[in-house]
């Protein structure tokens, strides 16, 4: 047991000496929290458009203005002809312009029809997309509003309701992304590096020739990284409840649990990595194409996986991310238990006992 | 009572086309309490030899024993008992000396305090640094730390693989009076080098080559064994002198040797026969005397014969 602590906390002075990489580690959550929270955001907010509007009556001036009051837009041009739509999308002062007909409100009045035109700038097909529906729930709320009196022969309302999430924030669904990517990032990586550099340096050769057994020297290795990332697990979630107001609605200790879990099964995936490489290179890189592309592209985080071809749906189920995405999500955002996730659970303790038992095998106790 | 035993052991890296024989059937044997050298060029085969007696490599053939513990069958019990200075310098450079030292008896069961004695005389040379960083230690007193390292848990046989390398004359001559010191308790040491000079300081050597013992023996031995008479020869124009050397019928081989050549004398010729010889070639002042051979002319008569052969 005397080894076993002397070799973490040895450990813990190549972390803690190593003063960049700490801050990498430890800022690193932080940094990715923060600019996935308030700049890279799929959310559309404060679009600049353009108003065309040829009737200028009341009705046209009541619908400009709720467009603006709205959150969506920001009317930051008035245009006098079509020529100038045109011009305005050309400079790239605008991503929408709204054109209403002459005569609008009379239209709406005598034929109890009028008709608006919307012109998004589709270069950005999702942006166009998501601008058009804004606008048009806001005009066929404006309807609603003057139809209000008056009964329609045949009216079919969609109600909607969002549930989780029911503000569409864009930080329900990235901070358990995050979380999967900062975890997969410090252990896989970390823990790969830090054996195989024993290896490059020669320290393993004098560690293989001492009774220290090689299973402790591995197990030592992987205590402080999961020390680290209990830390940054706790960053992470401190900073969504309180910077980004994401609730944990499930509950905490289970959370924390699979964390762990997760935590372990990258352990044992960067001790797997080491066994088979002998440079830090090498490592690096096959941790990164293995486990940290993966964990982006393919765990449902930034890519719906049922939009994906069946061959890349069947391989997404190799990748624990996508399990602890799933699992995150399912107790976090929607507050469920242990007894809704208890197979995603279960197939990442066997994944964990996999990686866990492959690198044992591996392990070398010799040179070659 | 003998401490390592090497038995026809064989090594070879690589597959089917091109292999590499690192080892070609090696056997010696090393009494307890020996300094042992093992000296040959690199790629001789010094350290794949060192890493299998420590256990860090199966032998391919053949068999050998520490301590009369089988190397594949007892490593674990080897692992106990050995130190180990691997031929690169292995701590860890962002540890201080103390906290290497201290790491190292702890991996070992021990503490600094209960071996002090073993290690005092080369530990007390770096204490005064003991707050110092690995990486920033001169390779004098990297050496040094490594030893004490390799000597915390108080091992019976001692592997060094090529301590001296890389380490200038001074630490070099300072390195070997330690280890004069530790055989004193009785400590087994192997140790090897590609500097021919330093075997005279161990009580046996094994000269290795391409994989193969030539000779294992004391360094006298070594040294009586060799028969030819042995001149050297020193003039002006040093290059000229050894193609002049080389060409003539009765020198068996002529090499650069400090400041001379060393010119090995054919049986049926003479010093006074090889003096004819360069006199006729019309040099300048040639200085020409009988000298007796060191253990490098025996080590590169031995190593040429195998050259030869």
């Amino acid at each position: 047991m005397k080894q076993f602590t002397s070799f973490v906390r040895k450990e813990f002075h190549h972390i803690l000496r190593d003063k960049r990489t700490l801050f990498i580690l430890l800022g690193m959550p932080i940094m990715q929290i923060l600019i996935f929270g308030f700049a890279l955001t799929n959310e559309v907010k404060n679009s600049q458009i353009a108003i065309f509007d040829q009737s200028n009556d009341l009705s046209t001036q009541a619908l400009s203005s709720e467009l603006d009051a709205s959150r969506y837009f920001d009317i930051v041009q008035y245009i006098h002809s079509y020529n100038e739509i045109e011009a305005a999308f050309k400079k790239g002062d605008i991503k929408m312009a709204v054109v209403f007909p002459a005569n609008f409100a009379n239209d709406l009045d005598h034929f109890n029809t009028a008709q608006v035109q919307l012109i998004a700038d589709a270069s950005d097909p999702n942006v166009a997309n998501t601008l058009t529906n804004y606008a048009t729930a806001i005009i066929l709320d404006y309807q609603d509003r003057i139809t209000n009196n008056r009964r329609l022969p045949y009216t079919i309302n969609t109600e909607m309701r969002m549930l989780y999430n029911p503000q569409l924030k864009g930080a329900y669904s990235f901070v358990p992304g995050v979380m999967a990517m900062v975890l997969m990032l410090v252990c896989t990586l970390m823990t790969a590096i830090t054996i195989v550099r024993e290896k490059e340096l020669g320290t393993m050769e004098i560690m293989l020739v001492s009774p220290m057994q090689p299973f402790k020297i591995v197990a030592a290795k992987a205590v402080p990284y999961l020390l680290l990332s209990i830390v940054n697990i706790t960053s992470i979630l401190l900073l969504s409840v309180f910077v980004l107001d994401v609730p944990i609605n499930g509950s905490l200790l289970l959370l924390i649990f699979e964390s762990i879990l997760f935590t372990l099964t990258c352990l044992a995936f960067g001790l797997l990595i080491s066994t088979r490489t002998d440079s830090q290179q090498t490592a690096m890189f096959i941790a990164l194409t293995g486990m940290f592309l993966p964990t982006i592209m393919l765990s449902g985080f930034m890519f719906p996986i049922e939009n994906m071809p069946l061959p890349l749906r069947i391989i997404s189920n190799v990748v624990p991310a996508k399990w602890f995405y799933y699992i995150v999500k399912e107790v976090m955002i929607k507050g469920l238990g242990i007894t809704s996730v208890w197979k995603e659970t279960l197939i990442l303790f066997g994944m964990l006992l996999l990686l866990l038992g492959l690198s044992i095998r591996n392990f070398k106790i010799r040179l070659a | 009572m003998v401490s390592v035993i090497a038995n026809n052991l064989t090594k070879q890296y690589g597959k089917k086309k091109d292999i590499v024989y690192a080892l070609k059937g090696v056997s010696f044997e090393v009494e307890k309490g020996e300094l042992f050298g093992i000296i040959g060029p690199d790629g001789a085969g010094k350290t794949s030899l060192f890493r299998i007696l420590t256990t860090l490599l199966l032998p391919d053939g053949g068999t050998a024993s520490v301590d009369g513990l089988d190397v594949v069958k007892d490593f674990k019990a080897i692992r106990q008992r050995v130190g180990y200075m691997p031929g690169r310098f292995s701590l860890y450079q962002d540890l201080t000396i103390e906290e290497n030292l201290e790491f190292f008896a702890t991996i070992f069961n021990t503490t600094i305090q209960e071996n002090y004695d073993l290690i005092k005389d080369i530990y007390s040379q770096i204490e005064p640094f003991k707050d110092r960083r690995a990486g920033k230690l001169s390779g004098g007193m990297k050496q040094k730390l490594a030893l004490s390292c390799a000597l915390i848990h108080k091992p019976s046989v001692l592997f060094l693989d090529e301590p001296t390398t890389g380490v200038d004359a001074v630490s070099r001559k300072e390195f070997w009076e330690m280890l004069r010191s530790l055989k004193k308790q009785g400590i087994t040491i192997l140790v090897s080098t590609p500097y021919m000079d330093e075997a005279s300081l161990c009580d046996r050597v094994a000269l290795i080559q391409n994989g193969g013992i030539l000779s294992v023996d004391t360094p006298e031995g070594v040294i009586s064994s060799y028969k030819h008479p042995l001149l050297a020869v020193n003039d002006g124009n040093m290059l000229q002198l050894l193609n002049l050397l080389q060409q003539y019928e009765g020198v068996l081989d002529a090499y650069p040797f400090g400041e001379y050549h060393h010119v090995v004398v054919k049986e049926g010729y003479s010093e006074s026969s090889i003096t004819a010889y360069l006199q006729q070639q019309q040099l300048g002042q040639v200085e020409v005397h009988a000298i007796r051979a060191d253990i490098e002319d025996c080590f590169i008569a031995l190593m040429k014969g195998e050259g030869r052969s």
